[in-house]
């Protein structure tokens, strides 16, 4: 063999695609931050809308697409970040950005308990029991008096008004508080949806990803050669927990409104992020960004039906699961090769032997 | 104080009995052949030792220490590697991954630091024009490649070899048997199933005949296959 203080080996993971499409989301990102500068307040609320289902849609896709961890309790989490935001608002009277940040703390933590019950079950029966449990937790929010009880409370008038940072975007844009709030809201949820893009696409990269990807291959020979598939479905889990109880408390700041029905809702929360994951594509972290897109053009277009819509989704969903099973970017990604993030350990080498497809 | 010691190890599926009170020693830098017909439990022995079953009664002592509790992951990290019969691979990913996961953590490393060693142990099994491919498109024969491959990505001071010349040519598995002897000069004890005698007979200096889950014979090679009661047991499985 060669010498090998110079190795004739190379690991690459960039593909041409990916190198490109960086350059097309960094403006991408940039004509985003711009946003507010340009377009009405009503679009800047549609974005934050499609943003923060968009993180949430993320993190039940690493959970279900990479950790198999098929979760219809996300739900408990939404609530719990929202809830765990109002009491540092209400109770304490602190910055709704402190409670958002808090969120993700008490999040990860109420992800303990659950994972310690739900990690027992399996399949069918995790996914019952995610449910469950996000039911139970409604319950005992709903008894908690100081914020309201079963029929929910809202945000003290003001408390988003002298949010940190609302002050100086008002003077700065010249908007009215209330509209500088929404911008602030939705600044900070373009920093979580590249925040946890960033961080998914840095795990599944790190040789987490590859465990992660070999549990979710052959679960028994990954753990002969040395990964633990209970510790990485654990980490995966608290790291989806924390993130969705950000995102909750973030949604929350923006709503200023809660009751317990609405912030753990299981339409709202899990039912229409599965949806979005399934119709772009699973496993992949293009497939939620797709999805967001196409979900919130049916929302619009469908939005004079009535219930109707929820049975049109519904159909939606069905028809894609059967003839797209690795949704809408799966489509276009199995015919052009194209992968935006790619994971692949490509090998090449002084050795003109190594061949194969470098996907992507 | 040998690398791996079963003592007593049993283990039944509901009323039959696989592996029926168990107990051997392999010494460092052994290599040890195991034998014995179809359904014997073989294949169960190493899923005992490698904690991909759990044992019903007896202990499994691995580098000198009790192992038999301790979960597969554990086992990989302290030294035990091990090929499937039935081969599985890590299906998505590439051949190359496949070593790459096995490697960085079955020797707790990094990446970086074990993937010239991935790619070495690729040109050494044979693989390294496929490394690219996903190993989902690999035939049944570089899938048993793949299974080598990928225990010896582990760093193992204890390879368990589950019949990995069935269906090779004559060529190919003298091939096979030079790169076994090989890792087995480089000092890595060896646990080999296998049908194909005197494959295994090059390789191995003793041999072991399990039946009905119950070790009825231990010793050199020619004494064992001059015994009668494992002729009795061979006669008409293999010639
Ligand atoms: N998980 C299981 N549940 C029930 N029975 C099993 C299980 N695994 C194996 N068996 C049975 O245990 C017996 C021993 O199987 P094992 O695979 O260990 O045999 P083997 O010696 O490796 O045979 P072969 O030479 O065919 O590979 C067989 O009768 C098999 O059907
Ligand atoms: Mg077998």
């Amino acid at each position: 063999m060669a010498d090998h203080a110079f190795s004739p080996w190379k690991v690459e993971t960039r593909t041409r695609a990916s190198s490109a499409f960086g350059l097309v989301a960094l403006a991408v990102v940039i004509a985003a931050a711009a946003a507010p500068l340009f377009v009405s307040r009503s679009v800047i609320q549609d974005l934050f809308f499609i943003l923060t289902m968009l993180v949430l849609a993320q993190c039940w896709n690493l959970l279900a697409g990479y950790a198999g961890l098929v979760s219809v309790g996300q739900q408990a989490f939404v609530g719990f970040g929202a809830y765990t935001m109002f009491a540092v608002v209400i109770l304490a009277g602190l910055d709704p950005i402190v409670g958002i940040l808090l969120a993700g703390i008490t999040a990860s933590v109420l992800a303990i308990p659950v994972a310690f019950f739900a990690f027992r079950l399996q399949g069918a029966y995790f996914a019952i029991g995610t449910w469950v449990i996000a039911e139970v937790v409604r319950l005992l929010l709903a008894q908690w008096k100081a914020l309201g009880g079963g029929t929910g409370t809202s945000l003290p008038s003001g408390a988003t008004r002298e949010m940190f940072g609302v002050g100086l975007v008002s003077d700065w844009l010249g908007v009215r508080p209330s509209q500088a709030a929404d911008i602030v809201c939705y600044w900070l949820a373009l920093v979580l949806a590249c925040a946890t893009i960033g961080f998914i696409y840095k795990l599944l990269r790190s040789k987490q990803g590859l465990g992660l990807a070999a549990v979710r291959d052959n679960r028994e020979a990954a753990r002969s050669v040395g990964v633990d598939p209970g510790w990485m479905k654990s980490v995966v889990y608290l790291a989806a927990a924390l993130v969705t109880g950000i995102a909750g408390a973030l949604i929350y700041v923006q709503k200023a409104r809660i009751s317990p029905d609405a912030a753990f809702s299981l339409t709202d929360w899990t039912a229409y992020v599965i949806f979005i994951v399934v119709i772009g594509g699973i496993g992949t972290i293009e497939g939620p960004i797709v999805g967001v897109i196409v979900f919130f053009i049916l929302l619009n277009l469908l939005a004079d039906y009535g219930s109707w819509y929820l049975l049109v989704l519904g159909l939606i969903g069905i028809i894609v699961m059967l003839f797209a099973p690795r949704g809408l970017w799966g489509l276009f990604a199995d015919r052009t090769g194209i992968q935006l993030f790619p994971v692949r350990r490509i090998l090449t080498g002084a050795s003109s032997t190594t061949k194969g497809v470098p996907h992507g | 104080m040998p690398i791996l010691a079963l003592d007593n190890v049993s283990k039944s599926f509901g009323a039959l009995k696989v592996a029926d009170q168990v107990s051997f020693a392999l010494e460092k830098g052994e290599a040890l052949g195991v034998i014995g017909p179809n359904g014997a439990g073989k294949s169960t022995l190493f899923n005992l030792i490698t904690g991909n079953l759990g044992v019903d009664g007896g202990t499994v002592t691995f580098d000198g220490a009790d192992v038999t509790r301790q979960p597969p992951m554990v086992r990989c990290l302290a030294g035990i590697g091990r090929t499937f019969q039935i081969p599985q691979p890590f299906e998505k990913l590439t051949v190359f991954e496949n070593l790459l996961v096995a490697a960085a953590f079955g020797s707790s490393r990094t990446e970086k630091d074990v993937s010239d060693r991935c790619a070495d142990i690729l040109v050494e099994t044979g693989l390294i024009a496929r490394a690219n491919q996903t190993a989902g498109s690999l035939g049944l024969l570089q899938r048993k490649r793949l299974e080598l491959a990928r225990a010896l990505a582990t760093q193992p001071k204890v390879l368990l070899l589950d019949e990995i010349a069935g269906g090779l040519t004559e060529g190919e598995c003298q091939e096979l048997v030079d790169t076994i002897r090989s890792i087995h000069a480089a000092g890595v004890s060896i646990v080999w199933v296998e049908h194909i005698l005197h494959a295994l007979t090059s390789v191995v200096g003793r041999l072991l005949v399990l039946d009905f889950g119950k070790v009825i014979a231990m010793g050199k090679p020619d004494d064992i296959m001059a015994s009668k009661s494992v002729r009795q047991i061979y006669l008409g499985i293999e010639v």
